[in-house]
């Protein structure tokens, strides 16, 4: 601790200091006034933005500085239920940055941008052939826009067809982005139970389905980590009300080259290529989520995908029937690129590796903490698993949040506490595959302490990181949103 | 030793799995099955696919690197044929301490900051995010960012309507960007809100146009400043006249712009959103880019998308968190403000990096360079015969020229002489046949500049 800089870690507005520089820019070397001769007066501001003002050593030290705050994946081990924090290879990040990819200008012409092209090409059909569905988008920014762009192709097609289908049926162990994102593309939202097996309730979806049914969203492997074993049942039943079944791609990493949605019965879904394909999450962003859909949807799909014709590609944007579109230009190309550049490096046999080895290592870990935790929902699970502090909590008052704090002081990030919503007080655990026996053996072994220390120490846990337990009412009571000058 | 053999083997054949032979079987007892194969039990056997994915052979890191190099080299990249194009993605200069700071993998290799405690890194960071785009904007409120500029703009409109539940008419001005504008109607294609696209002249909306087509039910007034033709719109009064009608007043800018350009604040906006991109981020073919979103105070609980808020710790020290979390879709799932489960926050870290790098001057510098060295292309180009100026509003850093004959073949034409010339403005606009937009930045020279007034010459001579 004694390491760390604090004078460096102020908020850099209070670093600021009047005159200093970082980045100067060259004299103007053409013939012409400066902008107050060309632009009228009452356009411009008297003074500009009142940003800081440092030097580059007093940035760079910053940022440095605050970057040992973080946990990471490339410093800790990071077990995120539904998040699959694998590990990030270092060759995509240099392969996204080469200048003949990233200095390329989203307008410029498509005989200008034939190797990005082919890029994104080939990426389509590499997403269609493990979705086992034959129609790409790669324009959905994230797995959430991923979704609500599915959902408006939905809505499209049932419109086009003359079908009044106003509901969405959903899960109640699904993401929340799921509702979120039927009610904007206009639906509305039923929410089907999970039964005690941890499963969709057959009988409940069943009993809610009916001619107004336009899309049942589905979590496969769920949540919890299960396959959902009745899914042909499942897709027959909405299909048979005329419905189509989306499935929310967030679990892939379980079953990449095992089985495929398309062959499962899903007519959509979208991929989290930061998840399945390790796009770096970025503390929040960017991801990329690409739908895929089966033939009959692919009209309404995004403008513009890629085409190609006598060996040329080019973006193909006269799409009659299409929705329109959910961003501008083509997509997040730099994670769609580390994403192919992924595919490429393992080729079919390392994807269906990647998937045995991340079922495997949840499995093991499972085994580890099954005496010890409480898993509701049985011995076995895919690429991850939801255990319960419930028991624990009731005996010793220790909550999930504890132990998921705790664990920060053992040098591990905590699981995803609290959802899904179906469990209580839940530790959701995803190892992912790129973790060895011997970390998973430690894991295990600190969860095991972190349940016999003693209550109190565990409420005022972390110990040793810089904060500790902030008051998040506080901070949602009386916002403090950004810095201010005081007085 | 043998072991750290044996995961040598197992590596060569898969690459990224650390269990060797040995460290399966073991996990296998403990598990209490004996093979992988039975973990997938519970998929039913007519689901499993029986044959191997139709997937290229896996590539070693050379041969990957070789085959980039191959893609690359069917690109013609702003590195070698020089970029005048603009429409909302621009060749502006990244300072390499933008690139060393986002490349710590403490950063990039980060989740989103659920565990306070061990992402205070980007919490503070995305404080200062906040911070910095409500300096750029002199708005009260900025989220930690949204995906990109376009669906900022649709992101604003349901905002809007979270605002004013009652009112149902959007007016979006016709020099928003094209691909905004149709974000926006996807996004609200089955919404019961109404858009109606204002029709300008001259390249910039006039304000008694505006003040004819508005009523009381406008929900809000969209304009983008600069607009899509790089012309400053009469902001201050298209402001005053959204407000006498109460419509929230949304407008789309370019934040390099705001290093001389008044800011949103200063004129009245409900909501700024825009494009960060320019703000240190490469073009990469459209994106990862960075939605900025500000608002006014009154607004806070009804922006979408994530927000830092700062606090204490139970020692009272100072601390970032997550906050205002109940407007958020994993809390109130379909009641929630937007869909949206992300930041950029790698992109809104750089666009932290690149403002404060800056800093004011910088900045300021930066725009006037622009200003200065498109209004010394735009002011050669008029001389040249057959070349004209359509708009005569004042510009930024983009403008549109009229050349004679077809604006593509001239355009290809251009990248033959090394240069990307501009973007036809047909394209989106069919009565613009004859029309390109160039875009200058502050990296752009004098004998860049000249060279492709030359070639301009050339290719229409």
């Amino acid at each position: 601790m004694t390491m760390f800089n604090h004078q460096s870690t102020d908020l850099l507005f209070e670093m600021s200091h009047s005159g200093r520089r970082c980045h100067l820019l060259p004299a103007c070397d053409v013939p012409i006034g400066d902008a107050s001769t060309l632009l009228p007066k009452e356009a411009l501001a008297d003074a500009p933005p009142p940003l800081p003002e440092v030097a580059e050593i007093d940035l760079i030290r910053h940022f440095v500085n605050l970057s040992k705050r973080n946990m990471s994946i490339d410093t800790n081990f990071y077990p995120l239920g539904s998040c699959t924090m694998k590990y990030n290879p270092k060759r995509h990040e240099r392969l996204a940055a080469l200048g003949g990819m990233a200095n390329l200008h989203p307008l410029q012409s498509d005989a200008s941008a034939q190797g990005m092209l082919r890029m994104l090409f080939e990426m389509q059909q590499f997403l269609a052939e493990i979705s086992g569905l034959p129609a790409m988008s790669l324009q959905p920014s994230a797995g959430a826009q991923g979704e609500l762009t599915a959902l408006l192709v939905a809505a499209a097609y049932f419109r086009d067809k003359g079908q009044k289908r106003t509901r969405v049926l959903i899960p109640d162990s699904a993401h929340g982005t799921n509702p979120a994102s039927a009610a904007i593309a206009g639906f509305d939202t039923v929410s089907i139970k999970s039964g005690s097996n941890g499963l969709v309730d057959l009988a409940d979806l069943k009993s809610k389905l009916d001619d107004k049914t336009a899309v049942f969203m589905i979590t496969n492997p769920n949540t919890l980590g299960l396959f959902e074993s009745q899914i042909h049942e499942i897709a027959k039943a909405v299909h048979d009300v005329g419905g189509l079944v989306y499935l929310d791609g967030a679990n892939m990493n379980a079953i990449l080259g095992i089985t495929r949605p398309g062959d499962f019965g899903a007519d959509m879904m979208h991929y989290n290529v930061h998840k399945t394909f390790t796009g770096p999450h970025g503390a929040g962003g960017p991801g990329s989520g690409p739908i895929g859909v089966r033939d009959y949807l692919a009209p309404y799909l995004p403008a513009p995908v890629v085409v190609r014709k006598d060996g040329e590609y080019r973006l193909d944007y006269d799409r009659p029937k299409a929705i329109g579109r959910v961003r501008s230009f083509f997509g997040n190309v730099g994670i769609l690129l580390r994403g192919y550049a992924y595919i490429r490096t393992l080729g079919a046999k390392g994807l269906r590796d990647v998937t045995e080895h991340a079922v495997l290592n949840a499995n093991y870990l499972l085994a580890l903490l099954k005496g010890e935790y409480e898993v509701p929902h049985g011995d076995r699970c895919m690429h991850e698993f939801v255990a319960s502090a419930r028991g624990i909590k009731r005996e010793k008052r220790i909550t999930a949040m504890d132990i998921g704090k705790r664990l920060l002081d053992y040098g591990y990030h905590a699981p995803t506490v609290y959802f899904p919503l179906v469990v209580s007080e839940a530790l959701m655990m995803e190892p992912t595959e790129t973790e060895s026996k011997e970390t998973l053996d430690a894991f295990a072994d600190a969860l095991i302490k972190i349940k016999n220390e003693d209550a109190n120490y565990l409420h005022d846990a972390p110990h040793t990181l810089t904060i500790s337990r902030p008051d998040e009412i506080k901070a949602a009571k009386e916002p403090i949103l950004r810095w201010k000058q005081q007085g | 030793m043998s072991g750290l053999v044996i995961r040598r083997l197992v590596l060569e054949k898969s690459l990224y799995l650390l269990n060797t032979p040995a460290d399966q079987k073991a996990m296998l007892d403990k598990i209490g099955v004996g093979s992988i194969g039975e973990l997938f039990k519970s998929i039913p056997s007519e689901f499993r696919l029986d044959r191997p994915l139709d997937i290229p052979p896996a590539l070693t890191e050379i041969e990957l690197q070789q085959h980039f190099a191959e893609l690359c080299n069917r690109n013609r990249s702003a590195d070698n044929a020089v970029c005048f194009l603009g429409g909302g993605s621009y060749d502006h200069f990244i300072p390499a301490a933008v690139d060393a700071i986002s490349g710590r993998s403490e950063y990039y290799t980060a989740y989103t900051p659920y565990q306070a405690e061990a992402s205070q890194g980007s919490l503070q960071a995305f404080f200062e995010y906040q911070t910095l785009i409500c300096q750029l904007t002199d708005m009260a409120v900025s989220n930690a960012s949204l995906y990109e500029g376009g669906s900022a703009v649709a992101e604003s409109v349901l905002m809007a309507f979270g605002i004013h539940p009652k009112k149902h008419k959007v007016l979006v001005a016709d020099t928003v960007h094209p691909e905004y504008r149709l974000t926006l109607t996807t996004y609200l294609a089955n919404l019961d809100v109404q858009i109606e696209t204002l029709t300008t002249t001259g390249g910039t909306v006039s304000p008694e146009a505006l003040d004819k087509a508005i009523d009381d039910k406008t929900l809000c007034v969209i304009v983008q400043h600069p607009n899509f033709f790089g012309c400053l719109e009469d902001v201050e009064k298209l402001s005053a006249v959204s407000r006498a009608k109460g419509a929230l007043f949304i407008v789309s800018v370019d934040p390099i712009s705001l290093g001389l350009l008044k800011r949103p604040g200063q004129y009245g906006a409900d909501i700024a959103v825009g494009e960060g991109q320019g703000l240190g981020n490469p073009m990469a073919y459209g994106g990862p880019y960075v939605g900025l979103m500000a608002c006014r105070e009154e607004y806070v609980r009804k922006i979408p998308g994530r927000l830092v808020g700062q606090t204490t710790d139970r020692n009272g020290k100072r601390c970032w968190v997550l906050t205002l979390q109940t407007r958020e879709q994993h809390i109130r799932r379909e009641k929630a403000t937007s869909n949206i489960c992300t930041n950029q926050g790698l992109f809104a870290l750089r666009a932290a990096v690149y403002l404060t790098a800056l800093g004011p001057q910088g900045l300021k510098e930066t725009a006037d360079l622009c200003v200065r060295k498109s209004h010394y292309l735009a002011q050669e180009l008029a001389k040249v015969k057959g070349v004209s100026l359509p708009f005569k509003a004042p510009f930024f850093k983009e403008f549109v020229v009229n050349v004679p004959g077809d604006a593509n073949a001239a355009l290809s034409a251009l990248l033959e002489e090394g240069y990307h010339g501009g973007l036809p403005m047909a394209r989106w606009y069919p009565n613009l046949p004859n029309a390109i937009s160039i875009a200058v930045t502050e990296k752009r020279t004098k004998a860049e500049i000249e060279g492709l007034v030359n070639a301009v010459k050339k290719v229409l001579g």
